[in-house]
């Protein structure tokens, strides 16, 4: 009997113990404190992926390198490698990221999500699409889809 | 009079609020400028599913809004155009929908509504003389319109030959020729050879004619008609020309070719170019700026552009639309972007 799931049996890697985040030392409340690779990580490392009860964080999709950063250019690149090449929600995964990132960063910040090069069998339109942000807006648009996303993005029950 | 030898800045005249969402377009009313002794009047439209209309008043000099067109769409307006006698506005909406709306003075209606594509529509476009409207979508396809008497509007042709969403269309400033551009990386020309409104596409502008590697978004004539700007995902605009003169006065369709190619002066998606009455060619960019670009008039083969000036932090998110305004000589400029403001802007000299 088929299942239907694209990637059946993913591999889930053993839970990396989280870093305890240093005092800053800087007091002054009204300094924006710059953001870090670690804070960007934090934010996408427990997206839920859309077939399986687990993490983009559990199934290696992101990691805290897959996060490029540069802060005084308001700048973020996140890299996110699909569980498999034919994956079929890769752009749902993408959209996600992209997602909680527009929901937790300040609004100066430019985002580009893409797919680890070599990694899945269509990525230069999975990267297209995942960029061109009147298709997302139009995709944010659809209740469906912000259901599915929203579903992805809720915190889970530990 | 060179431009470049002028010290010229961009100065904010004022900040249009109001929207609750991003603006995604702007367009000024054709036959309303200080010059026509009538208030400029500017539309614009937004993710908030609305159109405001704004309105310079002649006393105070300021801008305000004049009225909302609500409660008509149900997504997104992604642009809007004002047709050439100035009474129309045609309004291209993520709902699937195209509105036209009438000004009956104080107010706005709705008086027709287009439907026909298949999923959203990105642009609507009026040719010169306001006998035809254009339409695109991701549904790939490029509608022509026929406006008929009595508010009528009949779907003229349907043109299929794009291979992905078809982001912007423009008619030719002067004759019946139809330009679209589309996430396929192109540009089409679509003709009628014998006028009787049987369109088809009679050039394909792509990289093979050192035509854009990316989505192009947007496309922009000179005055007279001989010159485009196109915009792309790919960071540069390029220029593009044909003999205006043989196109007008033959029977058959005259090729354009490009002439120059605009790049390493954007650092992200350029998502909107307009080519003002003077030469002066504008862009809205997603690195939150507008840069404005002139004819170098220096070069010895072929044509060249320089930066004439660049407004960094133009708005506090992506620039998605930069329209000049048509009166004459008063560089005006309106910007429209992603923080939900629509900007006034005047091209002067410094102090």
């Amino acid at each position: 009997m088929v299942s239907g799931l694209i990637n059946e049996n993913p591999i889930i890697y053993p839970k990396k113990e989280r870093r305890l985040r240093t005092d800053s030392s800087n007091t002054d409340e009204f300094t924006p404190e710059p953001i870090d690779q670690l804070e960007i990580f934090d934010h996408i490392r427990d997206i839920k992926d859309p077939e399986h009860p687990n993490t983009l964080e559990d199934l290696r999709v992101v990691t805290e390198d897959s996060v490029e950063l540069d802060d005084d250019n308001s700048y973020v690149r996140v890299t996110f490698t699909p569980t498999v090449e034919h994956c079929s929600m890769a752009t749902i995964i993408g959209l996600c990221v992209r997602v909680k990132l527009l929901r937790s960063l300040p609004a100066r910040y430019k985002i580009d999500i893409r797919v680890a090069p070599g990694t899945h069998a269509t990525e230069d339109a999975v990267n297209k699409q995942l960029n061109d942000k009147e298709r997302v807006a139009a995709a944010l648009e659809n209740p469906n889809l912000v259901e599915m996303v929203d579903e992805c993005l809720l915190p889970s029950d530990e | 009079m060179d431009l470049m030898e002028k010290n010229l800045e961009l100065v904010e005249i004022q900040k249009l609020e109001g929207h609750t969402d991003r603006v995604w377009s702007v367009a000024w009313n054709p036959v309303s400028s200080h010059a026509d002794g009538v208030s400029p009047i500017l539309a614009s439209c937004s993710g908030d599913n609305t159109v405001r209309i704004w309105e310079q008043s002649s006393l105070s000099r300021s801008w305000t809004c004049k009225t909302v067109l609500e409660e008509t769409h149900t997504r997104t307006v992604r642009s809007c155009a004002w047709s050439p006698s100035g009474e129309l506005l045609a309004t291209a909406s993520f709902d699937g929908t195209t509105g036209i709306w009438k000004n009956y003075g104080s107010d706005f209606e709705c008086i027709a509504t287009l439907e026909g594509h298949e999923n959203e529509v990105k642009s609507v476009s009026w040719n010169a003389s306001g006998s035809y409207l254009a339409t695109c979508s991701r549904d790939k396809s490029v509608w022509i319109w026929e406006v008929l008497e009595g508010n009528e509007y009949e779907c003229a042709a349907v043109l299929s030959e794009h291979t992905q969403d078809v982001k912007m269309v423009q008619w030719h400033p002067t004759m019946d020729v139809l330009f679209s551009c589309s996430y396929d990386d192109t540009i089409k020309v679509w003709w009628s050879q014998d006028c009787d409104g049987e369109f088809e596409c009679v050039q394909t502008l792509g990289e093979s004619n050192n035509g854009h590697s990316s989505t192009v978004w947007a496309i922009s004539f000179n005055a007279t008609g001989d010159k485009m700007v196109t915009c792309s995902d790919d960071r540069t605009l390029k220029i593009w020309g044909t003999d205006i003169a043989r196109m007008q006065s033959g029977e058959e369709y005259v090729p354009w070719s490009h002439l120059c190619t605009l790049s390493g002066y954007h650092d992200r998606t350029i998502y909107s170019a307009h080519w003002s009455r003077d030469d002066i060619i504008a862009s809205g960019a997603g690195d939150d700026a507008i840069r404005l670009f002139v004819d170098s008039h220096d070069s010895v083969d072929g044509l060249s552009y320089n930066l004439l000036l660049k407004k960094n932090k133009a708005h506090d998110n992506d620039v998605n639309c930069v329209q000049w305004s048509r009166g004459e000589g008063d560089r005006l400029l309106a910007s429209a972007s992603d923080d939900g403001m629509v900007k006034i802007w005047q091209v002067a000299t410094k102090p």
